[in-house]
């Protein structure tokens, strides 16, 4: 049957064709997708784990019991789970193992554009590269065969264009599930140093086979065309290059990495010019220079950003597309991100900014903070990273824990904010430590994590006692308030700001966006506003300044979209005119 | 049947995707080949998001060329100016005529630029701008991707039954009635 399918939803529905029996990811665009679509298929046992190191550890768990496995995660999330990643490379597998790595070129939804495309190199893991959503869903199960074939973990890489574009499948159908024997075999899974040495000679002896096993994959494919250009790409890129050059040959790599010398010196030998269509590094570029042979590639394509086909054309000296004369855009107002109407962040991060503070920032909806009106944070590196960059900022300077504060959001917290407050705690740090906690990973689309008692598949869990987890680490000065209750949020910051010792406020209130709590929108009295534009300081969409018009005389005076607004009573607390009063709090669910 | 590549622009919030999923669905119960590109993640919150949307024989690039696209839909005035860029020499344009301010408009940073319309009808193009009165846009915003898909129906060569199908394909069926509704709302117009 024929289906259109997102690359991540080919992913999973080639995850339950393949007989996966468990899953585990942590959420992060543009993987996200993957684990939310495969948990809606039955006889799968789907998770979130609180980070990417713990999926990973949890999968080759599965694997070593005998489940065939995929873990999910996007390109920095390898980052985390880097540490298992390579020395499963040497223990190899049981059941069959796959992590999906989701690379963002052009950062969409990224601190980074890493290539992760190293990964495999470091590690010596095969790498399989889907170009669309029919080929996401046959590589898993070819990733799978080769994991077990091998031994190995296999990575297969999307990028934005793959997993969030959607073409047609063909799905088949439902497999058998097979769970392989446990028996106990030490010498291969505890990588103690004597059995390590052992194990790195297999990885040696593998990557060779693997190299031969290249040269004739069927996913390795030659596409004869004009012998004058002769292209050699992977992934999506292939797509654009056969969209600028649909003349040309064609070498495209299924199975990126390893690379076989035989299979790309036979293709060099049948064209004139060789051009490689990748997208940030030049991989196969080195590695292909490295045999010998003669390629353009960098030196006509950028290192950064994604490709798009006029990019690929350009580089080669082709125009193709003849576009209108559009008048220049650059000039044009931008329409960044915003936090929604309703966003407990906005009260905090409005607090922070009005207390001049430094804010060492996390990842999270909270980031968009950092950006005008608001501009309330100073540094945000990769989650986690808050906590101990504030204490780090205290160590160079005796007085910086009265004026800096970390902010982070709960799923960022559990994910890796813990152990940087036990440092904080162990070192005798004075840090204030703010986290936000909307009760749901809400930069991702609203994600369950180990505090919100429900799992993945929707049943009920124990939820993490956040004020008692903080607590138990030793932090004793520990507060709920609720950041939308201004006067009182800045009066708590202000006194956790004045104690000589950790302490950590958790600004409770519920994701405006998944939550839908909708109160009466407050009541503009246009008379008394003066257009002093104090409430356009927390960029609230709903508020803007309208021309009350000449008639009146009174130039520009606030009002409220109420088909957006929320009803949070934020910018009734700003007012010192008494032109927004609150409206009632009726708390209705939308 | 030539490609037709349509460039689906607007706000996070006001469904391009799921414009994009039925044009898909419409193409693939035709029998031909499609590929749509979406915007995801952050950018979604209020920002500026847009969809391609690729249907032919054979797609490669799910992304549609600069100035290739042969239509350019739009749910926002301003947004169709920053993606003009998109549009090929001849292409079309269908726009609605609603502004919606971006941030450092409303905090009176920048302004909304002016004579949008204007501009528009100074290109060499087919500008076709949609009010959105007496449909139920009026009524309901969120059927506005609908209606805008309606206007589209009349340039594309799928006759009315398939566009309700792939309606009925796509959307859940609580709305199925009132999408329809705003669907014909379109084409009527
Ligand atoms: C290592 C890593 N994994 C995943 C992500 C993607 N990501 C960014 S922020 C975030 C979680 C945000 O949740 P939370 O901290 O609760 O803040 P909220 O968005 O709810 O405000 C995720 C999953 C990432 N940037 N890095």
């Amino acid at each position: 049957m024929k289906v259109i399918l997102s690359g991540n939803e080919a992913i999973a529905r080639g995850a339950y064709e393949a007989g996966v029996t468990v899953a585990t990811a942590y959420p992060g665009t543009p993987s996200t997708e993957i684990l939310e679509n495969l948990a809606t298929y039955p006889g799968v046992n789907c998770s979130w784990c609180p980070n990417e190191k713990v999926a990973l550890e949890v999968a080759a768990g599965a694997s070593l019991g005998g489940a065939r496995v995929l873990v999910a995660m996007k390109h920095v999330g390898l980052n985390v789970a880097a540490d298992p990643f390579m020395t499963l490379a040497y223990t190899g597998i049981e059941g069959g193992l796959i992590l999906v790595c989701a690379d963002d070129p052009g950062m969409f939804s990224s601190q980074n554009e890493q290539d992760n495309r190293y990964y495999a190199r470091m590690a010596k893991v095969p790498m399989l590269e889907p170009a669309d959503s029919e080929e996401a869903r046959l590589m898993v199960k070819e990733a799978l065969d080769i994991s077990e074939k091998f031994d190995t973990p296999v990575l297969l890489r999307t990028t934005t264009r793959v997993s969030h574009s959607r073409s047609i499948v063909n799905v088949e159908d439902e497999p058998s599930r097979a769970i392989r024997p446990y028996s106990k075999k030490a010498a291969k899974y505890v990588m103690l140093p004597a059995f390590a040495r052992l194990r790195h000679e297999e990885v040696e002896k593998r990557r060779k086979r693997l190299i031969d096993f290249a040269t004739t994959h069927p996913m390795n494919i030659i596409e004869k065309g004009s012998s004058e250009l002769g292209i050699i790409t992977a992934g999506v890129s292939y797509h654009y290059a056969k969209e600028a050059f649909p003349e040309a040959s064609f070498l495209k790599l299924g199975l990126s990495y390893p690379l076989s010398p035989e299979l790309i010196k036979d293709f060099a030998s049948q064209v004139k010019k060789i051009y490689m269509v990748e997208e940030l590094e030049p991989l196969l570029e080195n590695d292909i220079k490295a045999m010998g042979i003669k390629v353009h590639g960098k030196d006509l394509l950028p290192r950064t950003g994604e490709l798009r086909p006029e990019i690929v054309a350009q580089g080669w000296q082709k125009n193709i597309w003849q576009g209108v004369n559009a008048p220049a855009t650059e000039k044009l107002p931008g329409r960044p991100p915003l936090f929604c109407p309703g966003c407990g962040h906005r009260g905090a991060l409005y607090t922070l900014k009005r207390l001049k503070l430094t804010v060492t920032g996390d990842i999270g909806c909270y980031t968009l903070g950092a950006l005008p009106p608001l501009e309330a944070m100073d540094s945000c590196i990769c989650m986690g990273a808050s906590v101990g960059t504030a204490f780090g900022m205290e160590k160079a300077d005796p007085s910086a824990w009265q004026k800096t504060v970390a902010v982070i959001g709960d799923s960022t917290f559990l994910h890796s904010g813990i152990t940087a407050l036990m440092d904080v705690v162990y070192n005798k740090g004075k840090t204030t430590v703010i986290i936000l906690d909307n009760g749901t990973t809400a930069m991702t689309g609203h994600q369950d994590h180990p505090a919100t008692g429900q799992t993945l598949q929707k049943e009920p869990t124990y939820a993490v006692d956040l004020e008692a987890l903080v607590r138990s680490l030793g932090v004793s000065r520990v507060r709920v308030e609720n950041p939308l209750q201004l006067d009182a949020f800045r009066q708590a910051v202000k006194e956790e700001l004045s104690v000589p010792e950790p302490s950590v406020i958790i600004a409770r209130y519920p994701c405006a966006l998944k939550q839908r709590l909708q109160n009466e929108p407050p009541l503009v009295v246009k008379e008394n506003c003066i257009g002093c534009k104090a409430c356009l300081g927390i960029g609230c969409p709903a508020l803007s300044l309208e021309e009350t018009g000449p008639a009146e005389d009174q130039g520009l005076t606030v009002a409220i979209d109420e088909d957006i607004c929320n009803g949070c009573n934020l910018c009734t607390q700003l007012c010192r005119y008494g032109a927004l009063q609150p409206g009632e709090g009726k708390g209705e669910t939308k | 049947m030539n490609k037709i590549d349509i460039l689906i622009t607007g706000v996070g919030g006001q469904g391009t995707i799921l414009a994009g999923k039925i044009l898909g669905q419409l193409a693939l119960n035709a029998n031909l080949d499609v590929k749509m590109a979406e915007t995801h993640g952050m950018a979604q919150r209020g920002g500026s998001v847009i969809t391609h949307v690729r249907l032919g024989e054979k797609v490669y690039s799910p992304l549609i060329p600069l100035g290739a696209a042969d239509f350019l839909l739009s749910f926002e005035q301003l947004e169709t100016m920053r993606w003009l860029p998109y549009l090929r020499r001849g292409g079309t344009i269908i726009y609605h005529t609603r502004s919606l301010a971006p941030l450092p408009v409303l905090c009176k940073q920048m302004s909304y630029p002016a004579h949008i319309p204007e501009q528009l009808d100074a290109l060499e193009v087919q500008v076709i701008p949609v009010t959105g009165e007496n449909t139920p846009v009026e009524k309901n915003p969120r059927v506005l991707n609908i209606t805008l898909l309606g206007v589209l129906s009349k340039h594309l060569p799928f006759k009315q039954e398939q566009w309700l199908e792939a309606l009925e394909n796509t959307v859940p069926p609580k709305f199925l009635d009132l999408n329809k509704e705003a669907f014909l709302a379109g084409q009527s117009l």
